[in-house]
């Protein structure tokens, strides 16, 4: 079941796969697929299971099958290493390959694939379409005292590199779950890879990006559930 | 057993006795001729029986055989003249214990003036010291489990351990049928490799499975014939030693004078009474059950103390520093009382204490034997317990508990495999130590007893994951841990991959933990991280026996200032913190309920409220199922009396719940206590017997227990103990080398794409038999198929009240999750939607 959320002025959907769905273009966007991520520790002796960028792109085509979309945009850190890509199997590539085909593919360059990788599609730093702004990290919002006409930086941006995850407390139990962040201005994605761990909302890393507040859609087992930061930090903090 | 005194004590041994007005226990003696004969031995002794010394004087006589004695002026600090290599090894479940044992045993070497060299070696010890441990190894060594794994990963392992003559396992009966006790077992497999004629033995408590013990011992890791009752008999390598029992111990139940709670497992009610006890008594240990019942017991305590009585606090999330000092008060004989949970149920010996006093429900006879026996560890003196019901429920289960141990009735856990994980992370400390083929591995592993029954192919397996990870699908060619030599034996690929054991290495896998520290000042402890998630700066919470306030997270650890708030301070839980009631336990509850000419020994207000629970229902039967009906508010309430333990109950809680679904009845809710189930619903509950058919088991467990946090966590243990994912170290900065991401992820990952992954079964093993509680409902639902008694009730029963009292304190599972964050979401939501609000802000040209 997915939500309805207007970023300035784009009428966007989060569904809770943890994909943003931009129906009026037909646009896919995903976060920090951080391929090759399980294989990145083997050098030094951790053996992670090998499955995260198999586990990865199969969530993904499950979603490309459901809502077929004409681009796909992912919003960098798409690759955990600089030799993610030669660690990728045949059939991985196959199956991203499928994915690719036909379709309008961009990767945003990302703190950890900065560089062009051979795969395919445009690679980009940023890309604009519409009222949107797409890059991998999102700006702090620019000193406007020096310019205060200039529009802020976070207008219409849409980013990942966070990784948010949020805990609500209820009932004596904290639920915990990767989520999506917003105000109306600007959107954090959570991250889509199968190892991704994340970042909590309260940290002042992502807090200090919405100074007025946000709001978070949490991913739950098969909803997106909505709350309000001021909800999630009690009253008291203001 | 009754060897004459003469032939088996040396003249200076017998001197020493008496010197010290001591005549040699006989299972002391019986311990020496065993020895002798080359045989390990099994002794089986109450406390205060003289059980260590009986372990060490075998030790201790040969080695003064051997050197002659030192005379007044050669103090002999000088080990390398000795040169006897180790003789003893002395394993002790806890660091604190081997050190207390240490010091004990200088007291006869020094007293006899034996050329004896004995030190301890644990985590603790300086690392120039562990270096020279291993080129010039004291006669006796005194460690742990870890320490001992490590020491047998370096490659002078033969030349350390090669004339090993004796291994001393203290308190057995804790380590055995553990993950720490299948570590030590392989360890002795090692051992008993290199050093053939090695002997081993094992000091224990009374337990109810000797054999399983017998087999933990047994060079062949095979239990010999249950025929051998003393050293006597036949051939077979080990032999039980039998210390004779003291004087039954003086267990009471409080008689309170308050008004006895129907729920909860604080015994508020009780404190000003157990006060009075305390006074009375010399020293008391306060046994709770969690250390959240620790923290609250001990501040209810001191608002009562106008005595000012030196009372401590004791539990294992404190700082370790303040647990010593909490101990060596305790040694000193300045405390009156000490509030502790299992954190004290082994250890030191305090000859002081006078009382130990149980708060809440014993949950096993073992246990609460253990525990009493902490008391008066003179032998010829009876130890006095006192044991005080939280509520009406324990009160059933407290005399339950006491009939048990005055029949001398314990409860024994089956035998279970060896852990899968903890094998992986032996093999990789072999791979450390030198070379091996995977046919003599296997053969000594299987010496080990947890290991007795291992498949070669499980071991194969096990093996593979150590070298290749294990995975069927994609192998990580070129970065194998383990390498292979032209004659097919197995080492380390690097030393890098031996360092990451030696820091990995042991089974006790903590929740992630966060330290506590005061602002500008000192470590208090350490909290699960998930509680401190949990806390919003300003919140106050009960920690180390002092109300703080939270201030924030600063860098690694929780900041906090004394002096919180003292209305509602919350109160951390920890994981696995509360044990389900025991089986045999459980059946004497049972048994209890179903006599009412037993009844007079408990207290008037519990009589009563049987009494009127058998008029206006009925009472369980001990073979059969009593199951309630009634209506309450608008929902309808099903109560079933199964006794099986917390854990089993929330099992069925989920199955019934989901059972009901499908019958339309539309579950909202269920709470487990360790006596009942109770599940509520729109629809009333008709076909009782359909519900509780055994078939259950099949239908939705696997596709739950896939999916449930206990085999998470399960995993998560696995995981580390196999060295898949590394060990956190309290306090370790996060650098982005590590794998910080949760074992969830990899768990889920790995389910779907490998599910048949050696780890993965190892931690089906696991969470079944760790939780033996599946099997528990099983046995349970088949032994009461078509003797279910349905009672349908105008309203509730006196005997569901406690249960029903504890709606609301329980925790949602599984698919109810989405449901509570909806309800957060719309709750919290209303109450909050302030200035910020969902119109559109004027679309900005995105630059």
């Amino acid at each position: 079941m997915s939500v309805a959320i207007r970023i300035n002025g784009a009428a966007l959907v989060a569904d809770p796969s943890g994909a943003l769905f931009w129906p009026e273009r037909a646009t896919l966007i995903v976060a920090d697929l951080h391929f090759e991520k399980g294989s990145s520790y083997a050098p030094s002796g951790r053996l992670l299971p090998p499955y995260d960028t198999t586990e990865t792109l199969v969530r993904l085509a499950a979603i490309v099958a459901r809502l077929a979309p004409a681009r796909i945009v992912c919003l960098g850190d798409s690759l955990h290493d600089g030799d993610a890509v030669a660690r990728i199997s045949a059939d991985d590539r196959a199956r991203l390959a499928a994915l690719m085909d036909r379709r309008d593919w961009i990767w945003i360059e990302g703190n950890h694939d900065p560089e062009p990788h051979g795969l395919g599609g445009r690679v980009l730093a940023e890309w604009v379409e519409g009222p949107l702004l797409f890059r991998h990290a999102a700006r702090i919002a620019a000193q406007t005292s020096r310019n205060r006409k200039a529009p802020t930086v976070a207008a219409g941006e849409i980013s990942g590199h966070y990784h948010p995850r949020a805990g609500v407390n209820w009932r004596g139990r904290t639920v915990t779950g990767r989520c999506f962040v917003h105000d109306g201005t600007r959107l954090v994605l959570p991250a889509f890879g199968a190892f991704t761990g994340g970042l909590d909302v309260a940290d002042p890393a992502i807090r200090n990006l919405f100074p007025r507040g946000f709001r978070i859609d949490l991913i739950g087992r098969e909803r997106l559930h909505r709350f309000d930061s001021r909800v999630l930090f009690g009253a008291r903090e203001g | 057993m009754n060897a004459p005194l003469k032939t088996a004590l040396p003249a200076s041994f017998r001197r020493w006795f008496a010197a010290r007005g001591w005549r040699p226990f006989p299972h002391q003696l019986a311990m020496i001729d065993v020895d002798r004969a080359g045989r390990s031995a099994l002794l089986i002794a109450p406390t205060g029986a003289g059980k260590t010394l009986a372990g060490f004087l075998p030790s201790l006589i040969a080695l003064a055989g051997n050197a002659p004695n030192k005379t007044a002026d050669e103090p002999g600090r000088n080990p390398a003249k000795r040169g006897t290599g180790l003789h003893t090894l002395y394993i002790s479940p806890l660091k604190a214990l081997a050190v207390d044992i240490h010091r004990n045993l200088e007291i006869p070497i020094a007293e006899m003036n034996l050329a004896i060299e004995c030190e301890t070696r644990t985590g603790d010890t300086p690392a120039h010291k562990r270096r020279r441990q291993r080129r010039k190894p004291p006669q006796i060594l005194m460690t742990t489990p870890e320490s001992l794994a490590l020491l047998l990963s370096y490659a002078d392992t033969p030349t350390i351990f090669g004339r090993l003559e004796r291994v001393v396992v203290d308190e057995l009966h804790a380590l055995a049928n553990t993950k720490r006790g299948d570590l030590l077992a392989l360890g002795l497999a090692r051992l008993q490799s290199l050093s053939p004629d090695l002997r081993r033995v094992g000091l224990s408590a009374t337990v109810a499975d000797e054999r399983h013990l017998l087999a933990f011992l047994s060079p062949t890791g095979r239990a010999p014939d249950l025929h051998i009752v003393d050293h006597s008999a036949g051939h077979a390598p080990v032999d039980i030693v039998r210390g004779a029992a003291g004087p039954a111990a003086d267990v009471a139940i409080l008689a309170t004078s308050e008004y006895l709670p129907w729920s909860g497992h604080m015994a508020t009610h009780a404190l000003p009474e157990v006060y009075q006890a305390v006074k009375r008594a010399d020293t008391t240990i306060v046994f709770v059950n969690t250390r959240a019942q620790a923290e609250i017991v001990f501040q209810a305590l001191w608002r009562l103390n106008d005595d000012n009585l030196p009372i401590a606090l004791h539990h294992g999330s404190l700082a370790p520093e303040q647990r010593r000092k909490v101990e060596a008060a305790m040694a000193r004989g300045i405390l009156r009382a000490v509030v502790a949970t299992s954190s004290l149920d082994l250890g030191i010996d305090w000859g002081a204490v006078d009382l130990v006093i149980q708060i809440g429900a014993p949950k096993g006879a073992s246990r609460l034997v253990q525990r009493i026996g902490r008391a008066n560890h003179r032998h010829d003196e009876p130890s006095r317990a006192l044991l005080v019901p939280a509520n009406r429920f324990e009160v059933l289960e407290c005399r339950a508990a006491l009939e048990a141990v005055k029949a001398g009735e314990l409860d024994g856990d089956p035998p279970k495999p060896g852990g899968l994980d903890v094998l992986a992370q032996h093999i990789t400390g072999m791979a450390c130590e030198a070379p091996f083929t995977a046919d003599t591995l296997y053969e000594e592993v299987t010496r080990a007893a947890p290991y007795a029954e291992l498949p070669r192919a499980t071991f194969d397996a096990v093996l593979d994951f150590v070298a290749t990870g294990g995975y069927a699908l994609r192998r990580y060619e070129q970065w194998h841990r383990l390498a292979q030599d032209e004659d097919g034996r197995w080492k380390i690929a690097g030393p890098g991959f031996a360092r990451r054991y030696r820091m990995n290495v042991g089974t006790i896998v903590q929740q992630p933990m966060i330290r506590v520290k005061l602002k500008r000042g000192r470590v208090l402890g350490e909290i699960e991280e998930y509680f401190v998630q949990g806390l919003v700066p300003g919140d106050s919470f009960v920690f180390a026996g002092e109300l703080l306030r939270y201030v924030g997270m600063r860098e690694l650890h929780a900041e906090v200032t004394r002096g919180g708030s003292n209305e509602d301070p919350k109160v951390p839980a920890y994981e696995g913190g509360k044990l389900p009631l025991t089986t045999m336990l459980a059946a004497r509850v049972r048994g209890l309920l179903a006599e009412p000419g037993r009844w007079r020994t408990l207290p008037p207000a519990v009589q009563e409220w049987l009494e009127i629970q058998r008029l206006r229902s009925e009472l369980p039967e001990p073979g059969g199922l009593l199951v309630e009906t009634f209506p309450r508010g608008r929902k309808e309430f099903l109560v079933a009396y199964c006794f099986e333990g917390r854990n089993a109950h929330q099992t069925l809680g989920m199955l019934l719940t989901r059972r009901m679904e499908r019958a339309g009845l539309h579950p909202l809710g269920f709470v487990a206590t360790d006596y009942i189930i109770a599940v509520w619903s729109l629809k009333p509950v008709r076909d009782v017997a359909a519900l509780f058919a055994p078939d259950m088991l099949g239908d939705d467990l696997e596709a739950w227990m896939d999916e449930s946090s206990m085999l998470r966590r399960s995993f998560r243990n696995v995981a580390v103990i196999a060295g898949l994912i590394e060990r956190r170290h309290p306090g370790e900065q996060k650098t982005g080398k590590q794998v910080t991401f949760s074992s969830d992820l990899i768990y889920d990952v790995l389910r779907r794409h490998d599910p048949q992954h050696i780890l993965l079964q190892a931690t089906r093993t696991d969470a079944a038999g760790g939780l033996t509680d599946i099997k528990r409902l099983g046995d349970m639902l088949t032994r009461v198929e078509g003797r279910i008694r349905h009672r349908r009730l105008r309203r509730l029963s006196p005997l569901a009240v406690p249960a029903l009292l504890e709606i609301g304190k329980e925790s949602v599972y599984g698919a109810a999750l989405d449901e509570l964050m909806d309800e957060a979401a719309t709750t919290l939501i209303a109450e909050a939607m302030a200035e910020f609000t969902d119109d559109d802000p004027v679309p900005e040209l995105p630059l």
